[in-house]
């Protein structure tokens, strides 16, 4: 259906499920379970960015009083087949493995070498100064530019680029990308305005406030459960279990609460240690990781240098785009090229085009997903030149935009043509929304910018049971991050007919629900929803069989309306509606409990656009810049639960603003991150962004029941380029390197 | 007959050839064609997602191809 309609249960706005425990601290995260007997894991890290590892001992940690257990890479099998795991920047699993624990090579700052686990986590902390590791110190690869280069220093001597014919010599770059069409050749010679820079997008975390947390209670025959902080235990138990060599069904997986992921959390990095530790010592383990260790070992996203040319017309056509593009990948293959590459022109539509992409690696934690992957930075690089050439043609950023956006039927730069999408209509609020109406502050800048990811769908399970009361019980495999628990219990309501409040809505473990893929890439309220309404339709069609017994009718004479089985034509007109709770009430006398089920592997996720703009003031002395006001406006297709649409809006442009003014990875020459805690990772908080202002617009996916595109990924996209084309207008120049920080503010002022 | 476009990263197993013309019911008879024209081709559908006519499947197995309909190849996209 495509049709906005008025819906009873959809859009409305109630308080999460989850709220009150996670409000009073009741909420369990992956660090709050305690076990009997319970010890606790911690990780020896290389203390080099790259080094060959010559030996390793754990000899000395074993023989500490109170230390249980101890492994290092000797403990796991090597050479794992298999194929790609979870999420971008996912990579083989064998790569995955050697992340977890290093065997060779030691290949970033923070590479997992040994693990211990100990009575205490004093004990365990002191026995990683008892295991003995030599290295020898190879020269690190730092510069994702350089890195390219055939006399650079190898990462990875066995690693040749993947192209059809084996190249001749090793190489750092482990993957390339290209789409064209058209002739920019000839595009170019058709522009009245060329624009051309290159700009840099620095390395930077999802900086969940939650850090990695596990524990793991496995018995001697190698069975047992880990309960963890994850995007998605089903994936998470996969990759366990590859990692190990071991059977899925040994291992029982339950995902708890969990405090961000932002795709950080679509990967393992303690639970097969931790699995391995509780095995070696026969009792639980728990593992839990510092601010520290998930800086400098997990999931940052791809730094990227980017080389874009835009060539426009007066009139505000675009004639030609070429862009390079460079990604670091941290230590393995995987960095987000190919959605990149196929998002960096996606709001538009252009006759002549090009885009390479490189993978390349450099001795920097391996790169994990994060919000769109791979999208900010190209789009940052495009967003900006389009900027640059409205100012030099004085045509309005909104303007230049709808000159060239593409609308339904456009054939996207990666091949199909689009369905109905929102690109327009989200330029269209923009131009309509009072704050783009108002001047822009005296001494400040305006930046606009144009989000885009693709969403998708996979697989997904639910199950409903109705309880004797007809209350409804909701159990699905999507770990709960941005209230799908309310949303899914708001489909439920709508689809059954009954109030949002009969409703509760669960996250099963890996033995009491079907298979679901991560909670990731805006899929959940799309895919799982599709899944719970589908399994609610089962439930009508058992409820109306139900009625059609107790009235002695044949089934397709039974209607389902606004949650009761109504007699249809032909019924006897005495026959009274029964409601869900009534039909639940008699169930031991028509068959037993009422279920429904349904699993889907969704197809159809429809590509959500984003506008954003932002006025920005900068200090010229300091420095210092003051977002003065942030507005994002995003086609979200139905809005379920429209204060979660909204959180999620806010909160993706709160990361996106936080990357462009003040997050990096700052290494020194040694490949050290220098800046590995909050206090110099420097997130927004509160008081330096202003309440961010949104606008849902809602064009309606035609493959869902009820329209869902996705929200989550899209809202990270924009801020980066609405915050450099803002600082640039304030400043009259061209900001070409992210984070706009003080100190890059004044460095180009001086130039 | 269904047009069939094949992204660059497919063209060295191709021999160049970026689209065609193909009679196939299903994406299975596709995907069958293809590997039978280009055996190199086979380890790429794998990790290969399918857009039908505008509809983007991450597994089209048992999609329907019409003889009018438009098929392109491109990455899988996961996101985070």
């Amino acid at each position: 259906m495509a049709e906005a309609v008025d819906y009873k249960q959809i859009g409305s706005r109630p308080v999460r499920p989850d709220g009150v425990d996670k409000v009073t601290g009741r909420a369990r995260f992956g660090a709050d379970l305690i076990l009997p007997n319970m010890v606790f894991g911690k990780v020896l890290r290389s203390p080099h960015a790259h080094a060959r590892i010559k030996s390793v001992d754990v000899s000395g940690a074993l023989a500490m009083s109170g230390v249980v257990a101890a492994i290092s890479g000797s403990d796991f099998p090597g050479g794992i087949a298999g194929g790609e795991v979870a999420g971008e920047g996912g990579g083989t699993i064998d790569d995955v493995a050697k992340n977890v624990m290093a065997r060779d090579k030691v290949l970033y700052h923070g590479h997992a070498v040994a693990a211990v686990a100990a009575t205490s986590p004093a004990i365990a902390q002191a026995a990683l100064d008892a295991i003995k590791v030599e290295y020898e110190v190879l020269t690190p690869v730092l510069d994702v530019v350089a890195a390219m280069a055939e006399d650079s220093p190898l990462v990875d001597e066995n690693l040749y680029t993947n192209l059809p014919e084996k190249p001749d010599a090793p190489s750092n770059v482990a993957n390339v990308g290209h789409l064209e069409r058209g002739n920019v050749e000839e595009g170019f010679e058709q522009a009245d305005v060329i624009v051309e820079r290159e700009y840099h997008v620095p390395m930077a975390h999802q900086g969940y406030i939650e850090p990695h947390a596990c524990v793991a209670s496995i018995d001697e025959t190698g069975r047992g459960t880990v309960w963890l902080s994850t995007q998605g235990h089903f994936e998470a138990r996969a990759a366990t279990a590859n990692i190990l060599g071991r059977d899925i069904a040994d291992l029982k997986f339950v995902a708890s609460e969990i405090g961000g992921g932002f795709g950080g959390k679509t990967v393992v990095y303690l639970e097969p240690l931790a699995v391995l530790l509780s095995e070696k010592a026969n009792r639980p383990v728990k593992m839990q990781m510092t601010r520290e260790e998930v800086f400098r070992a997990t999931g940052p996203t791809s730094g990227t240098v980017t080389r874009i040319k835009l060539g426009v017309k007066n009139d505000g056509t675009i004639t030609a785009a070429q862009a390079w593009t460079a990604f670091e990948a941290g230590a393995f293959a995987g960095a987000p090229v190919m959605p990149g590459i196929m998002a960096i022109y996606a709001p538009y539509d252009l006759e002549n085009f090009v885009v390479d992409a490189y993978d390349v690696l450099v001795n920097k934690p391996k790169v994990a997903a994060y919000r769109a992957p791979g999208a900010p930075q190209t789009m940052h690089a495009m967003e900006c030149a389009i900027d640059e050439a409205a100012l030099e043609i004085g045509m309005d950023p909104l303007d230049i935009r709808m000159k060239n956006a593409a609308d339904e039927g456009t054939t996207a730069p990666y091949g199909p043509k689009f369905p109905a999408i929102g690109f327009k209509a989200c330029l269209e609020a923009a131009k309509n929304h009072p704050n783009y109406q108002k001047p822009v502050p005296e001494g400040a800048g305006r930046g606009v910018s144009a989000g885009f990811w693709f969403n998708i769908g996979m697989q997904s399970s639910a199950e409903i049971n109705i309880n004797e009361n007809g209350s409804v019980m909701v159990i699905e495999g999507s770990p709960d991050i941005g209230g799908s628990r309310a949303s899914m219990a708001l489909m439920a309501a709508e689809t059954l007919g009954v109030d949002y409040e009969n409703v509760r809505a669960q996250v099963g473990d890996t033995e009491s629900t079907g298979f679901c893929n991560v909670t990731g890439g805006s899929r959940t309220t799309f895919a799982t929803g599709m899944a719970v309404t589908q399994a609610c339709e089962d439930v009508i069609a058992e409820c109306k069989k139900r009625a059609a017994k107790l009235w002695g009718v044949d089934d397709d004479q039974v209607e389902w309306t606004d949650g009761s089985a109504v007699p249809g034509p032909g019924v006897n007109a005495d026959v009274k509606p029964m409601t869900l709770a009534e039909l639940a009430g008699s169930a031991a006398k028509t068959g037993g409990p009422i279920q429904g089920r349904a699993s889907v592997n969704a197809q159809g996720a429809g590509a959500s656009f984003s506008i954003n703009f932002a006025d920005i003031a900068v200090d010229r002395e300091t420095g210092k810049v003051d977002v003065l006001s942030y507005t994002a406006i995003q086609d979200a297709g139905t809005a379920i639960h429209p204060a979660y649409v909204e959180g999620q809006m806010q909160g993706g442009a709160a990361q996106g603003v936080g990357w462009a003014l003040n997050e990096e990875y700052i290494f020194n020459d040694d490949g050290v991150m220098e800046n590995p805690g909050f206090l110099d990772y420097r997130i927004p908080v509160a008081s330096d962004l202003p309440m961010i202002a949104t606008e849902i617009v809602e064009v309606p996916n035609p493959s869902h029941p009820y329209g869902v595109r996705g929200v989550g990924e899209t809202p990270i996209v924009a801020p980066l380029a609405a915050c450099g084309n803002a600082v640039s207008r304030a400043l009259g120049q061209r900001m070409t390197d992210l984070p706009l920080s003080p100190p890059t503010i004044l460095a180009a002022l001086e130039d | 007959m269904a047009k069939v476009v094949l992204p660059d990263s497919f063209l060295p197993y191709t021999g160049g050839m970026r689209e065609f013309d193909i009679a196939a019911e299903t994406y299975r008879d596709l995907e069958a064609e293809l590997r039978a024209r280009w055996p190199g081709l086979s380890e790429m559908l794998e990790k290969t997602a399918v857009a039908i006519d505008g509809q983007i499947y991450q597994d089209a197995l048992l999609e329907p191809i019409g003889p009018e309909s438009e098929v392109f190849f491109m990455a899988r996209i996961e996101g985070g």
